[in-house]
């Protein structure tokens, strides 16, 4: 009887999902003609980026400056993710003496291969959020790419330790440094994250407004969160 | 031609791997599947012209959730007929 209901409820649920995807013709042109007189939403977001913000990567346009908001609620997603993973994960200071961390011995190959490559790592990662509005990525993109050379280093090393107290500190800055400069904007241009210094030249480094500092900002609170999570992950101790 | 055959290739390897993840009983077996189909997606991002959901998917999908599930394993049981086992013991 459950299974009847089950599998009645699935064939539903795949009609209607065939019926809108049926609907959608596939391998055409949706966005438009980019230069017609009322072009629809993503054609004018593909002609109008370029000379009005000045930005040459157009999705890290829309995410940073036509859908600012939705950016912040999505930070604030995986600020509330990692808030949940540590307030049931986290051991008190009395604890973590006993606890050891992935007590699986790393060969030396991982460990003399973690120790060149996670400069590397690191160094990719910042390249891709500081450039978020040039090529393609940002701070999401860059955040989770430094969180995963700290992840080589964790899993490869027993003694490399972060330090809560400068991640706690990093963390609230970057936030709160988002959120500021966003009403900064509500205030002065009446848009929240309204674009506030000169908005400068297309293809460098300095252009496009806030988009530079907000992704900095986001990709070190992406880094430090991940990074968190691993850590608090990887010191559960395993069932004996 | 040569990049629509590519992809098709590509279109039945991430099946065959799916297949492999939810099938196989050995649950380390399905995570690292589940990797490879970050790697295979990837790459299937950078085909269709969207470097940056490459980028994500990469770094989240291949790295961070495989090693959170190899974590999970490590703190629970590897073999999936255990726990079904240890389900029916309860009931």
């Amino acid at each position: 009887m459950k299974k009847v209901l089950v599998i009645l409820l699935l064939a539903a649920l795949g009609y209607f999902l065939a019926q809108t995807f049926l609907e959608i013709p596939l391998g055409e042109n949706r966005i438009g003609d980019i230069n017609a007189q009322k072009p629809t939403a993503a054609g004018y977001y593909l002609s109008n980026t370029k000379e009005k913000s000045k930005v040459a990567n157009v999705v890290t346009a829309i995410v940073v400056n036509y859908r600012g908001l939705d950016t912040l609620g999505e930070v604030t997603v995986l600020f509330l993710a990692t808030t949940g993973v540590a307030s049931i994960l986290y051991r008190r200071k009395e604890e973590e003496e006993e606890v050891e961390r992935l007590n699986l011995p790393s060969s030396n190959i991982i460990r003399t291969g973690a120790r060149v490559l996670f400069p590397a790592i690191t160094l990719l990662g910042i390249y891709v959020f500081i450039h978020g509005h040039l090529t393609p990525g940002g701070g999401f993109q860059g955040g989770t790419i430094v969180a995963t050379g700290f992840l080589l280093m964790l899993i490869s090393y027993k003694g490399f330790n972060t330090n809560h107290n400068i991640m706690t500190w990093v963390e609230s800055i970057a936030g709160l440094s988002f959120v500021l400069i966003g009403l900064w904007g509500l205030i002065t241009d009446h848009t929240f994250l309204g674009n506030i210094p000169q908005i400068g030249e297309l293809n460098k480094l300095l252009s496009g407004g806030l988009i530079p500092i907000i992704y900095i900002a986001v990709g070190f609170k992406v880094a430090v969160e991940l990074t968190g999570i691993l850590d608090i992950l990887l010191k559960i101790k395993p069932k004996k | 031609m040569i990049y629509i055959a590519i992809l098709i290739i590509m279109g039945v390897l991430l099946l065959a791997t799916a297949i492999f993840a939810v099938t196989h009983r050995d649950l380390l077996f399905a995570v690292i599947a589940t990797g490879i189909i970050s790697l295979i997606l990837s790459l299937f991002f950078y085909l269709l012209q969207a470097p940056d959901v490459a980028l994500t998917e990469a770094a989240i999908g291949i790295a961070l959730t495989t090693i959170i599930f190899v974590i999970t394993i490590r703190n629970t049981t590897r073999d999936e007929d255990e726990i079904i086992d240890k389900k029916n013991e309860k009931l």
